[in-house]
């Protein structure tokens, strides 16, 4: 079990329980985010799960793949160095306190 | 017994209805009732990631069944509408409970058309639709060696997928002449069973079970196509749905292919909507109506609800959009299509990544991709933006998707728009 923080545009922040080998998508329904919609239910089909990763993580959570770089391209918010889809980054001990910041909207 | 919203059917559409409200900052009593045991789960995996083993059934829920406590929305699982009456806003579930509403949401889905067999229904023979089917049918595959699927829907060919990376012996029968024929240009229907042929699977069309052959225990044992039989231990049939309007009808609403509804998601009595897989509703770029069977449909239409009880007055217009796993390929649809559309492929379908451009009328309506995540969400913007794309223009070797909405309605280049296109959807 690790635990993420989400926090939202107005800087509220919100800490939830991750199962390990489960993603922060998951992670983030369970514990009730709001602003993590994943109408696909994690199948990297619908970029309703954006999240900007906090820099100091950035290189432990590493980027995007391939599809899921192409999708965050056309994402509702605009893409940034640090943006990724939270239904592709798998959570495990090394990512405990993971901090992912929300964008407006999905 | 106080009032409030009732929303039955506790599906995609129902629970992203009760979680939008909420979200939304709604206070007034909600009661979410569906007729499966379970709280609300995704149905999308099951065919998939779940069919295949890759998913957890604990990863299934849209939400833990806790989230809905916490929020006060009341979620009633295991139960059915008996009936409505519309005169006293009064329904009475199967538990024998009448429940008053304010507002009543139907979100009743669609169930699956099923084959009729003589006698007792063969236990071989399976359906998907629920988390029950998938987890019957996952059991049945371990140990099925020759599967039959009748029907070349997405169901029935995400399945072929699941079956043939198993190691089982994958038929496929269809009676249309090409597979996923609803919903597909013949270019993605070609692509995509020759994917399927390449994987092992051996698919039928134009063709027709013509005898199902029993054993003494009512399995399904084998097939006779033609003047051939073939062995087989695992049948799924896919071959589409019908949509649950009887409560609506019973209720005296005005019903067609769904429950039918106007631009608001209102049906023929003011105080009930429905959305999702059960509601006929208008579209602008169509006439007439449509039911649309997906999970953006009804998350969406979902979504637009929750903002038209909180106060908004639009009409109901998102861009509809599907995506299916098949092979090793990613298929995603933006748009509603039509059989008789035309089709002008961008890409070449030998590098695995392309998209058909299907026209009507000269414009562009739809954009099917194939391992082309970005093209399918910039094609979703375009669509979404208003801004029409001529045929000329797809044609030209310049075009893009991605910097299609960028483009001269005449078809004068990237040199941007002459109008001002709307940034956001239009609703």
């Amino acid at each position: 079990m690790s635990r993420i923080v989400f926090v939202n545009p107005e800087g509220t922040a919100q800490e939830v329980d991750a199962t390990d080998g489960s993603s922060a998508m998951r992670a983030a329904l369970t514990g009730g985010v709001k602003g993590i919609d994943a109408d696909c239910g994690g199948e990297a089909s619908c970029a309703t799960c954006h999240v900007y990763v906090e820099e100091q993580w950035l290189q432990r959570v590493g980027g995007p793949g391939l599809d899921e770089d192409d999708m965050l391209d056309f994402a509702a918010c605009e893409r940034r160095s640090n943006s990724r889809l939270s239904c592709q980054i798998r959570m495990d001990e090394d990512l405990d306190g993971l901090v992912l910041n929300l964008p407006e909207s999905q | 017994m106080t009032a409030g919203i009732v929303i039955v059917g506790a599906g995609q559409a129902g629970a992203q209805l009760a979680i939008s409200l909420r979200e939304m900052g709604h206070v007034g009593i909600i009661a979410l009732i569906g007729d499966e045991q379970y709280a609300p789960y995704h149905r999308p995996p099951l065919s998939k990631d779940y069919m295949a083993g890759r998913l957890p059934e604990a990863e299934l829920h849209i939400r833990t069944p806790e989230y809905y406590r916490e929020r006060d929305i009341r979620l009633i699982t295991g139960v059915c509408v008996s009936s409505i009456s519309p005169e006293s806003g009064t329904l009475v579930l199967s538990s024998g409970e009448k429940l008053a509403y304010e507002r009543l949401v139907l979100a009743t889905g669609a169930r699956n058309r099923r084959l009729e067999f003589d006698g007792r229904e063969p236990p071989n023979v399976h359906y998907l639709r629920t988390r029950d089917d998938a987890h019957g049918l996952r059991g049945a595959l371990e140990d099925a060696r020759d599967v039959l699927i009748v029907g070349a829907g997405f169901i029935g060919m995400e399945f072929a997928s699941v079956a043939a990376d198993r190691g089982a012996n994958v038929t496929v029968v269809e009676m249309a002449d090409r597979i996923m024929s609803r919903a597909v240009s013949k270019e993605i229907s070609a692509y995509t069973a020759a994917q399927h042929t390449a994987a092992g699977v051996e698919v039928l069309c134009s063709t027709s079970v013509d005898e199902f052959r029993r054993d003494t225990s009512g399995r399904v044992t084998g097939v006779r196509i033609g003047n051939e039989v073939r062995t087989v231990d695992l049948v799924l049939i896919g071959i589409g749905v019908i949509p649950n309007i009887e409560l609506a009808e019973d209720a005296g609403l005005t019903v067609g292919n769904g429950i039918v509804v106007d631009a608001g998601l209102t049906t023929s009595d003011p105080a009930i909507s429905a959305i999702g897989d059960c509601a006929s509703h208008p579209r602008p770029e169509i006439s007439g109506l449509v039911r649309v069977e997906s999970v953006q449909n009804a998350a969406d239409q979902a979504r637009f609800l929750a903002r038209r009880i909180c106060g908004d007055t639009s009409d109901y217009a998102d861009v509809p959009w599907f995506w299916s796993h098949q092979a090793s390929d990613k298929l995603q649809i933006a748009g509603l299509s039509q059989p008789t559309d035309g089709s002008v492929v961008i890409g070449d379908p030998v590098s695995n990544r392309f998209s058909v451009c299907r026209i009507r009328d000269g414009r562009l309506v739809t954009v099917e991709s194939i391992n082309s995540a970005g093209d399918h969400l910039a094609s979703r913007k375009l669509l979404a933006s208003g801004v029409q794309v001529t045929e000329a223009q797809l044609r030209a070797p310049s075009f893009s998707l991605r910097t299609a909405h960028d483009y001269h309605p005449s078809g004068g280049g990237r040199t941007g728009p002459a109008y001002e296109p709307p940034l956001e959807r239009k609703n």
